[in-house]
């Protein structure tokens, strides 16, 4: 539990006007048609999540899977019908009006979709606002909230109001008044669905930048899985009430759980989430700088290669030997090969996305190296590697 | 047929309630009408007291500057002009004295039965029929109880004012505050808000211009029941109108009417663009 900041224990929350029957019922494993026959809606059943600090959890699913719902029993917005919500060890779920709200005021904040900012009040008083409800003298909320407007780059607009600003400016509002109080716990409910596309992906590359410098934890809820990928470190992928999987959003792309979780990562760019380092393999084969070219020749027979990867003892790359530049080395006697070396060739780092790496493997058949920051031979890419990640997890 | 059907005698029932009881209530009734009585006459008095061109002024003043309209301080001016020169100014200022206060009680009762309607379904289930009933059951049939309670003379009116104004308040108060949206309301508890924090920093500040639209609306009834209030005492305006109906004198129907116009226009337009400022 030391390392746990938000642990969801057996949760159930059932909308309707007698939802412990309704849970009871599900417990006792009734039918759920037959349940929810009367205007019932199971809306979350049976969560048991672990949330780290620190890290970007994204709930992901489609409308109507409870990821919303989910998010708001984790700031007591919504009472669960059964189960605990634990922040820091002490149970939401047992809290009284008194300790529910001091917890929202201190531990956790919420971003919406809609923005939810106050219309009568100005940018200023909008990101003060969590202050004033806390009794915080005006001079001190007000410097908070300066700052927190710094930090999404809205100086210079703190006197506006709400509707004079674009959507994105306006989710930076919302996002600059759940970063005033200081939280732990930032909850973003479909934060930037909102946002027309472009401005959608500033706005992740821009969370993703604070968050590097905030490390806060952070529970992002989308339905969109191209999002939820960029930004989260795991990912819980709802439906129905019920949790699917749990994972990074590689083992969710990768060995998907079921055929629903399947369907819904089809469509998924892979090479835009995969990196070099995920579809690279060891080289067949390396040649040794002081090796002469009679030897290289024989590796490369031996693996039926048509180039090879020349290293130093320390495994940092020196470059790429031809097999006709191996043959014109035989033919003139050389006893080195440092002259046959080839430098025209394609090298990058094991974090660069599968996408920047399909152009050069596209214009020529040579393999591509993956080096460290040291120049480090790690791994090689070849056209097949791709092809067969693609199709991973089919298999 | 129809004569063989038991009939509840719902008159004499009532009469007999009323009969049985006005002992018991009236002590209590005399004590709120001299109260209200003395506020009425005192306030009626202060803008008689006041020199008419003052008053036109400082009303001209006040829109230029308060409600940044020029030009329809121009026009309050002009209007109050012409009820001084039709000699209608003391009787517009006893009417004006009476819609006003009958403004200010209804919006003191009426807002904050608003606001429980607003918030709370139960009690807007309960409060809203009575409001209808209010509204509805037709003005005549209460100067009889407000005059038993309160008898002849301005506060008699002013209760009758009052069933009838209170009603828009109410409602839109209660539709002001169920209008505000909900992401709001979520956003402001998210942060940890207490009840009356929702209710006074959020709720109440969105809902102001719905209330203000109710304020209009409350003006507007009591200045309209101020013509049916003439008949239990309300003087000003409304009696020249009613004695211009007794004595079918056409003319000073056509006077005491269009004072009232007059006022109904002034009040409306001023109160409309208070709410619009909000």
């Amino acid at each position: 539990m030391k390392d746990v900041k938000v642990s969801i224990r057996d949760l159930y929350k059932v909308f309707g006007r007698r939802p412990q029957r309704v849970y009871e019922g599900l417990l006792e494993g009734k039918d759920r048609g037959e349940l929810t026959k009367d205007n019932h809606v199971i809306a979350l059943e049976d969560v048991s999540l672990d949330i780290m600090p620190g890290e970007v959890f994204v709930i992901m699913g489609l409308s109507g899977s409870g990821k919303s719902t989910l998010a708001r029993c984790i700031n007591g917005l919504i009472k669960p019908t059964s189960g605990s919500v634990f922040i820091d060890d002490e149970d939401l779920t047992k809290m009284n009006s008194k300790q529910l709200r001091e917890t929202r005021r201190k531990k956790i904040s919420m971003v919406f979709q809609d923005f939810g900012l106050f219309p009568h009040l100005n940018v200023l008083d909008n990101v003060a606002y969590g202050l004033k409800i806390q009794g915080i003298d005006e001079e001190e909320r007000y410097d908070k909230a300066d700052e927190a407007i710094k930090q999404v780059g809205l100086d210079g607009w703190k006197m506006k109001y709400p509707d004079q600003l674009s959507g994105g400016m306006q989710q930076r509002v919302g996002i600059a008044r759940a970063l005033t109080n200081d939280p732990d716990i930032l909850i973003m409910d479909e934060a930037f669905s909102a946002l027309d596309p472009l401005i959608r992906g500033d706005m992740q590359d821009e969370l993703i930048e604070l968050q590097r410098v905030m490390k806060k934890t952070i529970i992002f809820i989308t339905h969109d899985l191209d999002e939820a990928i960029k930004i989260g470190d795991r990912i819980v992928l709802m439906k129905d009430g019920k949790v699917i999987q749990v994972g990074t959003s590689k083992d969710i792309l990768m060995n998907p759980a079921d055929d629903y979780v399947r369907r819904f990562v089809e469509d998924i760019d892979k090479n835009k989430v995969f990196t070099a380092s995920q579809v690279m393999r060891d080289p067949i084969a390396l040649a040794d700088i002081t090796q002469n070219p009679e030897g290289i020749m024989e590796l490369i027979d031996e693996n039926e290669l048509d180039s090879i990867f020349v290293v130093n003892s320390n495994n940092v790359l020196q470059g790429l030997l031809r097999r006709e530049d191996i043959e014109t080395a035989i033919e003139e006697n050389a006893r080195n090969i440092t002259k046959y070396l080839d430098f025209d060739f394609t090298k990058v780092r094991k974090n660069r996305v599968l996408e920047s790496l399909l152009v050069p493997l596209a214009n020529s058949n040579e393999p591509i190296a993956i080096v460290s920051s040291e120049n480090k031979i790690l791994g090689v890419v070849v056209r097949s590697y791709i092809f067969e990640s693609m199709v991973g997890g089919k298999e | 047929m129809i004569d063989n059907i038991p009939v509840i005698p719902l008159a004499d029932i009532i009469n007999k309630f009323f009969n049985n009881n006005i002992d018991k209530i009236t002590p209590v009734t005399k004590k709120i009408s001299s109260g209200l009585g003395v506020f009425i006459d005192g306030f009626e008095s202060f803008l008689n007291f006041m020199n008419p061109f003052v008053f036109i002024i400082i009303i001209g003043l006040l829109t230029w500057f308060l409600l940044k309209e020029k030009k329809l301080s121009v026009v309050f001016m002009v209007l109050l002009g012409v009820i001084l020169v039709l000699g209608l100014w003391k009787d517009a200022m006893s009417t004006l004295a009476l819609v006003i206060t009958g403004t200010i009680v209804s919006l003191i009762i009426g807002v904050p039965i608003g606001i429980a309607s607003g918030l709370n379904d139960t009690a807007e289930k309960i409060i809203r029929p009575i409001m209808d009933f209010m509204q509805t059951l037709p003005s005549f049939v209460y100067l009889i109880p407000a005059v038993m309670f309160f008898s002849l003379g301005k506060v008699a009116a002013l209760a009758a004012i009052l069933i009838f104004s209170m009603p828009p308040a109410v409602r839109l108060t209660s539709l002001g505050i169920r209008e505000v949206p909900e992401d709001k309301i979520e956003a402001s508890r998210s942060f940890g808000a207490t009840k009356s924090q929702i209710l006074f920093g959020v709720q109440l500040p969105l809902a102001l211009k719905t209330i203000m639209t109710g304020v209009n609306q409350s003006i507007m009834m009591a200045l309209s029941m101020s013509v049916v209030a003439a008949m239990i005492g309300a003087g000003g305006l409304g009696r020249s109108v009613l004695t211009a109906m007794q004595t079918v004198d056409i003319g000073m129907g056509v006077e005491g009417g269009l004072g009232i116009v007059i006022l109904a226009i002034i009040l409306d337009r001023a109160t409309e663009k208070l709410a619009q400022k909000n």
